[in-house]
């Protein structure tokens, strides 16, 4: 369980996002139909986007303040980004891209510890057959695997899923729901589950934000 | 083909290729500076960066002349630590150096502008601090511009005549290069000579656009 404040005032044009929302979740859903905000609320949360106004919270951790005047660069959030497309960097190749966020960052875990995660996230994300290969090679559910495990190795505080399933073929979604559910009964990380097909949240939110033109419709409870 | 000449374009390819291992990391820089940040006075520096490529080299030439003589604070200080520039060899890679960067800077900057930014926010977000996502994501995702930039750069820098004849001289042996032999040799009557290197002026420059366009043809 993790208390998740989310309070983001961000205008782009003639599109207004206003979320307010706190509540303690391991899994948080957010629905709604293209358009309606439920990337622009990710990318502010990871840091990407700075909202005009409004309040981030992650456990007692302010990542953004425009009272307190805080907004942590994306660096120093500790948020794991899944976005839609994957975003696996091309000119590394699988391994290259699951060991970026330790080689290349001061989140380090002692060795031992480091290992251990690696070869948890291999197992558990069925990655073994795919380290070296080229990135571009890898299917739609291959490569959204690998994304996740590039941001879990990072250890972060909550992890934002864009969509996970989109860019995977119907016949195979199946196959990506159930590391979903592995990441958060086996790894305990707090999820943000961004969809626009409310099905697939039935079996994984504790809550659901409905959003609709960048409004939250309707909060509602799942599991309990 | 003479000893010579051999050694004019032996002499010449050196230089081009010192201007151009020099030249990258500043262009690297400044192609970076302009495909990324947005700062006050950025359409002035997008201009002064520009400028050589439309200034006569010759006047390119001037300037550099002076600036690197004994009535400039820059030369007076080199001369104080006992560097001559003018009429030597480095010169004439200063004055390539010159003349190429703003063809240099200008593909680094579009290779750059054509990497996609969600890869750099990314690489963020998994705690990378900017020079790490320039060094590991911008500049291997920039390759190709950034090759292409320094192909381009060296072949003008294998050409250059106006600003190397001002600063760096013709002197035989010493600062004489493909560009500057072949008038000189007209000049003086030599015509063979000039011939010879135009010839081995041609081979150079159709080595360096068959390598350019293949390296492109190869990464596309």
């Amino acid at each position: 369980m993790i208390q998740l404040t989310l309070d983001v005032t961000l205008r782009q044009q003639a599109f207004e996002l206003q979320v307010k929302d706190t509540s303690s979740v391991e899994v948080l859903g957010i629905f709604g139909p293209s358009g309606s905000g439920k990337t622009t609320l990710l990318e502010s949360i990871a840091g990407i986007r700075r909202p005009d106004a409004g309040e981030i919270r992650v456990a007692e951790r302010v990542l953004f303040s425009s009272a307190e005047g805080i907004d942590l660069p994306p660096r120093d959030r500790q948020i794991g980004y899944v976005p839609q497309d994957a975003l696996l960097f091309p000119n590394l190749d699988v391994n290259g891209n699951i060991n970026y966020g330790v080689r290349h960052s001061r989140r380090h875990l002692p060795g031992d510890a480091e290992a251990r995660l690696r070869s948890t996230l291999i197992e558990i994300l069925d990655l073994g057959p795919l380290l070296e290969r080229r990135v571009q090679k890898l299917s739609g559910g291959e490569k959204q695997r690998v994304a996740i495990a590039r941001a879990l190795m990072t250890q972060p505080a909550v992890l934002l899923l864009d969509e996970p399933l989109a860019g995977v073929d119907r016949a195979r979604r199946d196959r990506i729901l159930p590391y979903v559910l592995r990441i958060r009964r086996d790894l305990h990380v707090p999820l943000v589950y961004v969809t626009h097909d409310e099905a697939e949240l039935t079996s994984i939110a504790d809550r659901v934000l409905h959003l609709d033109t960048g409004r939250v419709a309707e909060a509602t409870h799942r599991r309990q | 083909m003479s000893a010579e000449t051999w050694a004019i374009a032996q002499f010449t390819v050196v230089m081009a290729l010192m201007a151009t291992a020099l030249t990258l990391p500043f262009a690297i820089a400044a192609g970076w500076v302009l495909a990324r940040a947005t700062f006050p006075g950025k359409a002035l520096l997008e201009t002064v960066v520009s400028l050589p490529l439309v200034l006569p080299p010759v006047a390119t030439g001037l300037l550099l002349l002076w600036l690197f003589g004994r009535r400039s604070p820059v030369g007076r200080a080199l001369d104080a630590v006992g560097v001559e520039v003018v009429f030597t060899w480095k010169a004439v890679v200063i004055a390539m150096m010159v003349v190429s960067f703003p063809l240099v800077v200008r593909s680094v900057r579009s290779g750059i502008e054509q990497v996609d930014r969600r890869y750099e926010e990314l690489a963020a977000t998994l705690g990378a601090g900017r020079f790490r996502i320039l060094r590991t994501i911008t500049l291997p995702l920039a390759s190709r511009g950034i090759v292409a930039g320094a192909i381009l750069g060296f072949s003008r820098a294998l050409g250059e005549f106006g600003a190397t004849i001002m600063v760096a001289g013709a002197i035989p042996g010493r600062t004489q290069t493909l560009a500057v032999g072949i008038y000189t040799f007209v000049e003086t009557g030599r015509e063979e000579a000039a011939w010879g290197l135009l010839l081995l002026s041609a081979l150079l420059a159709f080595g360096a656009i068959y390598l350019s366009n293949r390296l492109v043809a190869a990464r596309a």
